[in-house]
Order: structure tokens, then C-alpha cells, then sequence
């Protein structure tokens, strides 16, 4: 037999999912799972109404509200009515094309991207999608997920297929120990400095190396989940034992006999050794340190000793003006030392960092102490009823409400800022999400991702600090 | 959807990295279940004064742009969400085509899906297009995949064969899609025979607390 010319892991999924080829670059590829949110489904679901289709596979998809949810009392209605709208219409488009539906009562219930993985829905060698662009969250088990519109949720509900056209692939190599206080989530800021926002577009990323091979599923979520900050369409991380210890036992993953099946299958889904990546980067774990950014994009994040940037020192006008125009919206003057940087309010949460992993985490920071007071609020969104339930399990809640934050439902809340949890205008936030984007958390909200062991250190001291020298204990 | 052949028209620079799907569609708005009409919030911290008010020095605002149907901007237009009222809305403001240096990779396919021509060009290119916009209209030949700036400069552009067939002859991706059901099924057939627990049913799980 003729040994077949080395692929990548990304190769071998969409190999595995081909129905056809479609033009030089593009095929009709299978989507094995889709996830409907409130947000970007209901001119989905209006579109197959009106031109008569049907839904091919309605097991194949799932639904659950998590943008607009509120995260305070369950018993009122959601804040506004376009908000109780959309999430009402989920459930009654599920309810009529027979797609399964968590609705907010459901401990199940959570950001979407959380309870893929938490359900065992998410699985190695898979192709999943979702009308939201954090899908890259679920490459973490070696599946292709990438976030599409709505138009192409249409098109996947009605075929259970899409057209994708193939993307270059890109290979980034963490090796080495992460020192102690650095996370997953200062890997993620690293990589997304050093390529750029844009560094990754037209590629899928494999997430490769010691490092990588070393954080569990939760801290793999993170690093994936950020891939699409960098421009990519997906990331990916190749399925080991690690992944297959997570799948386990969960209600949606493979049961009985099924299981040493799938786990002999999932095996497969690993880039060969001599294959060849449109782009390698390699980063030392041991050099990467605690971020913060200070502008407004993903890739403006320096080290917690760093500072604000000069844009007089920027010789490129245009990023001269670029780096100008952040400052002006964050309110920051230029050199200022990232600890001098005061905050307002606190978000522990997101698709990036709501797991319980990083509630354990922020909370051995908080065990003891009390928030700044010049902190006007803090909160802690567990990413789904599960997270939430574990979390006050192991008393978590007890810590983070004892030292003065709030402990609220799962949801997006504040990371997009849809529902009633919202960034005042001016005010400055340490978040734990993904996206520190123009009026991201708000209008006119400032908003600077961090970790959560740092957002929970920034919130006790009122400023930024570096966690690395976190005093050990309560 | 609306076939693109040709279209001679003004473009409007807006040459920044980065332009994020925030910054063309903000997320408050997102709770919209329409996708007509959403022209008036688009850029609207660009297009409006923090009061609300339209901003008449905008260039958006500005003759000869306010007529433009063309955007010409820098990399990775369209980074960010996937939300496809970004690109609703850029449609609804009159655009039909958009010229970048990249562009954010979901943004791009949901252009495509809604007729709106999404070209990338080269740095250089770009620039030149963006100092000589205010010259004259651009032409722009999607048959034979060429941009003229209005000092006859011509930029020939890459595309995938298939994504522009789709948009001369205007076809709608599901039918063509639903052409090929036979392929679907056997390949259903195929995986179901290879990857039972994919097909196992229930499917449906409980709530845990219940
Ligand atoms: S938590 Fe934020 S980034 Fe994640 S799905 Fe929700 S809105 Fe999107």
C-alpha cells in the first residue's frame, strides 16, 4: 500500500467530512454538531420558514440562551423585550423543527461554549459550529469548530452541511514550564501580541508542545477559545489522554462499548510527524508573563511590569494614530506603569475564563480579603448552572461573597454587555473575557483582559498587581 | 441573491487596521430579529456624535463619500464577532463591494452569502486606491476579477471559482446545496456505519437537578 503523503490534524478532519468538492479552495463540508444561541438564530429559523424547508437532522443540533439571559434574579423577566423576544423565540423554533432546548430553569443551562465541552456534545474529530465566533473554544478536543452567520446556520440546519473553503494552516509550539501565576489565558494575550490581531487570519492554528500538552481541558478551552482574537478561524489541539479522561462518563459522550471505539478513533486525529505547516511560531513557556492590555484590540497587551505605550515613539504614522486613538478612548496617558492603572469594576466570567478551573483559581486569590473600595462592583458569572453548582459545592461562593463580589447566574453577561450587566460609560474594567473592543462591555466602556487570578488580585488591591508575587495563602 | 457583475461606483476610505464587527454593527443592537433596516446604527461611533446626532464632518457624511457603495479599508476588516448584521448592515448603508488589505474570515463568507463583493488587495494597492478616492468613481469587473482606480490604474484580484460563480449568476447556496442530497445521504450512511456513537440514540439528555 502506497503510505499516503503526511497530513496535518485539521487535514485529517476535513478529509474525514468532504461531500463534495466545490470549486479550487472550497468544499461542501459534513457538520456533525450545530449549537443555536438566542442572538444569531432567528433570522435563521425565520429564512427556513419562509422558503419551506424543514430541518434535516434535528438531533444534530442543539439549542440554549445564554447572550441576553439575566444573571441577577431568573424570576423577572430579561431586561427589555427585544431581549425576552429572541429568547423566546429559541425556544419555540426548537420546540417546532424538534431540536433539543435547555431552557433557563435547566441547571444545564450556560454559555453555549461551556456546556458543548461540560455535556460530552463536544467530541475529537468532529466538525462543530455555532452562529458565534468563540466556537474556536471547542477545537481544544481536536474538533474543527468555527463560528459562521446566519445565513450559513440556515444553510446547516436545513443540509447538516456548508461550504468552507480550506484555510492554511498554522502551527504554534509552546514548550517548556509556565511560571507560577501565568495561565493559559497569558498564553493566549502572548501569542495574539506577538502574530497580531490579523496574525492568524486565513489560518487554522494547532496548538502544539509541552506546555500546551500540560494544561487540562479547562486551561486548553482558554487558549483555544482566543484563537479567533489572533484572525483565526480555528484552533485546534489534538486529542490525548487528558481529553479523553474530561469525555468520560458524560452524558452526550460515547457510552458502553461505544467508548473504546470512539477513543481507538479519536486516536487517528493527530497531525503526522512530517507534516508540514504553512506557518510554525514558537513561543518559551518560561518567558511568558502575566498580561494586561491597554488598548483596544486583543493584541494590545503588555507584561504586568510593562507600560502604556508612547504613540510619539511609533515611527508608522498609522499606528502612531491607531495607538493614539486607543489611549484617547481608554483614557490612559502614554508610559503610564500597568500597576498604576486603577479599576471600577471587576468581571470574572465569559466563555474564556468562567470553568470552574478558573473560579478556583481567582478564588484562592480573593480567600480572606476584602475588595478595594474603590471598586464600585465585582462579580463572578459561572459559565453554566454545572460550573455554578460545583463551584458553591467546594464553597466558592462563600469566598467570593464574603470579600464582597457578586455571585450571579451564567450567562455572556458582561462580556458583551447584551443584558442588564453592563460597564458605565468611562469606567474601567478588569475582565476575564476575550474582547476589549469600542463599547465591547458597554458604551463607552474600558475594558482590559486579564486573567482570572489577576482580575481577582486587581480587585482586592483596587489596581493592577502582579500576581507572580501574590503573597502565598490567606 | 442579487447577481454582481460590475459596478462603477465612489469608494470611501477608511484606512484602519482592525475595523471590528463592534465598531460596524454595535452588539447592543444585536437584539434585533430583523435583518433589513440596520444601516442607521451602522459605525456609529464613527457616523454619530457621543449625543446621537449624525456627525457632518464624518467622511461617510461628506460629498462625493456619501454616495460611495464601495469601502475601501485596511487589514483584517471585519475581525471579531460573527454576527452577519455587520454585514446587513454595511448592505443596507448601500455597499456593494469592499476592499481590503484581509479581512476577518467569517465576515468575509457572510459577505459573499449577501451579494456584497468582499476583494482583497495588496498594501500598496490599497493605499493608492485610498490617496486617488476622492479622484473619481472605481470600476470594479468581477468576471474578469479586476479593480480600475479612477487614474485607470488596474488591480487584478484573486477568488475562489466557486464563490464567484455564486455571485454572477446570484444562486443561493442551500439549493445548490440540496442538489447534491444523494452525496449527503451516502455519506451519512457511511459515517453511521463507521461512527455508531455519532448516531446513538437518546441523543437527549435530563436536567440533572430534576
Ligand atoms: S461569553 Fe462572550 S465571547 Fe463567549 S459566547 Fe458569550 S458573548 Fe460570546
Amino acid at each position: 500500500m502506497q503510505a499516503s503523503a503526511p497530513n496535518t490534524l485539521y487535514d485529517k478532519i476535513w478529509q474525514a467530512h468532504v461531500v463534495a468538492a466545490r470549486g479550487d479552495a472550497c468544499a461542501l463540508l459534513y457538520i456533525d454538531r450545530h449549537l443555536a444561541h438566542e442572538v444569531s438564530t432567528p433570522q435563521a429559523f425565520e429564512a427556513l420558514r419562509l422558503a419551506g424547508r424543514g430541518v434535516r437532522r434535528p438531533e444534530a443540533s442543539i439549542g440554549v440562551p445564554d447572550h441576553n439571559v439575566p444573571t441577577g434574579d431568573r424570576s423577572v423577566p430579561p431586561a427589555g423585550a427585544a431581549s425576552a423576544r429572541q429568547i423566546r423565540l429559541l425556544e419555540e423554533n426548537c420546540a417546532e423543527f424538534a431540536i433539543e432546548h435547555i431552557p433557563l430553569s435547566d441547571l444545564r443551562q450556560g454559555i453555549v461554549h461551556i456546556i458543548g465541552p461540560e455535556l460530552g456534545l463536544t467530541q475529537p474529530g468532529m466538525t462543530i459550529v455555532c452562529g458565534d465566533s468563540h466556537t474556536s473554544t471547542h477545537g481544544a478536543f481536536g474538533a474543527l469548530a468555527f463560528g459562521i452567520g446566519t445565513t450559513e446556520v440556515e444553510h446547516v440546519l436545513a443540509t447538516q452541511t456548508l461550504v468552507v473553503r480550506k484555510a492554511k494552516s498554522m502551527r504554534i509550539s509552546i514548550d517548556g514550564e509556565l511560571p507560577r501565576g501565568v495561565t493559559a489565558k497569558d498564553m493566549a494575550l502572548s501569542i495574539i501580541s506577538t502574530i497580531g490581531a490579523g496574525g492568524g487570519v486565513g489560518h487554522v492554528i494547532e496548538y502544539a508542545g509541552s506546555a500546551v500538552r500540560a494544561l487540562s481541558m479547562e486551561g486548553r478551552m482558554t487558549l483555544s477559545n482566543m484563537s479567533v482574537e489572533a484572525g483565526a478561524r480555528a484552533g485546534l489541539i489534538a486529542p490525548d489522554e487528558t481529553t479523553f479522561a474530561y469525555l468520560k462518563g458524560r452524558p452526550k459522550a460515547p457510552q458502553g462499548e461505544q467508548w473504546e471505539a470512539a477513543v481507538q478513533y479519536w486516536k487517528g486525529f493527530a497531525s503526522d510527524d512530517a507534516a508540514r505547516f504553512d506557518a510554525e511560531i514558537t513561543l518559551e513557556a518560561a518567558a511568558i508573563q502575566p498580561l494586561v492590555t491597554w488598548g483596544t484590540s486583543p493584541e494590545d497587551a503588555v507584561p504586568i511590569t510593562g507600560k502604556v505605550p508612547d504613540p510619539k515613539g511609533i515611527s508608522d504614522p498609522r499606528k502612531s494614530r491607531a495607538v493614539e486613538r486607543a489611549l484617547d478612548y481608554m483614557g490612559l496617558a502614554p508610559d503610564t506603569p500597568i500597576t498604576d492603572i486603577y479599576l471600577d469594576q471587576i468581571f470574572i466570567g465569559s466563555c474564556t475564563n468562567s470553568r470552574i478551573e478558573d473560579l478556583r483559581a481567582a478564588s484562592k486569590i480573593v480567600k480572606g480579603r476584602h475588595v478595594a473600595k474603590s471598586i464600585k462592583r465585582a462579580m463572578v458569572v459561572p459559565g453554566s448552572g454545572q460550573v455554578k453548582r460545583q463551584a458553591e459545592e467546594e464553597g466558592l461562593d462563600r469566598i467570593f461573597i464574603d470579600a464582597g463580589f457578586e455571585w450571579r447566574q451564567p450567562g455572556c453577561s458582561m462580556c458583551v454587555a447584551l443584558n442588564e450587566d453592563k460597564v458605565p460609560p468611562g469606567e474601567r474594567c478588569a475582565s476575564t473575557s476575550n474582547r476589549n473592543f469600542v463599547g465591547r462591555q458597554g458604551p463607552g466602556s474600558r475594558t482590559h483582559l486579564v486573567s482570572p487570578a489577576m482580575a481577582a488580585a486587581a480587585a482586592i488591591r483596587g489596581h493592577f498587581v502582579d500576581v507572580r508575587n501574590w503573597p502565598n495563602g490567606s | 441573491m442579487e447577481k454582481f457583475k460590475t459596478l462603477n461606483a465612489i469608494a470611501v476610505p477608511l484606512p484602519r487596521d482592525n475595523v471590528d464587527t463592534d465598531i460596524i454593527y454595535p452588539g447592543k443592537y444585536l437584539t434585533t430579529i430583523a435583518r433589513t433596516g440596520l444601516g442607521e446604527m451602522a459605525f456609529e461611533t464613527i457616523r454619530y456624535r457621543a449625543d446621537g446626532s449624525p456627525d457632518p464632518n464624518c467622511i461617510f457624511r461628506q460629498p462625493p463619500f456619501d454616495r460611495a457603495e464601495i469601502l475601501l479599508t485596511g487589514h483584517n476588516f471585519g475581525c471579531g464577532s460573527s454576527r452577519e448584521h455587520a454585514v446587513w448592515a454595511i448592505r443596507d448603508l448601500g455597499f456593494r463591494c469592499i476592499i481590503a488589505k484581509s479581512f476577518g474570515d467569517t465576515f468575509y463568507f457572510n459577505c459573499l452569502t449577501n451579494g456584497l463583493l468582499a476583494i482583497t488587495l495588496g498594501e500598496d494597492e490599497v493605499d493608492r486606491l485610498v490617496s486617488s478616492a476622492g479622484d473619481g468613481k472605481i470600476l470594479v469587473d468581477l468576471e474578469n476579477q479586476r479593480v480600475q482606480g479612477p487614474d485607470g490604474e488596474i488591480y487584478p484580484f484573486e477568488m475562489d471559482g466557486f464563490q464567484r460563480d455564486c455571485l454572477l449568476k446570484g444562486l443561493d447556496a442551500i439549493d445548490l446545496t440540496l442538489q447534491d442530497e444523494d452525496l449527503i445521504a451516502a455519506f451519512e450512511a457511511q459515517q453511521r456505519a463507521e461512527q455508531p456513537w455519532l448516531y446513538a440514540s437518546p441523543s437527549r439528555t435530563t436536567d440533572p437537578s430534576q
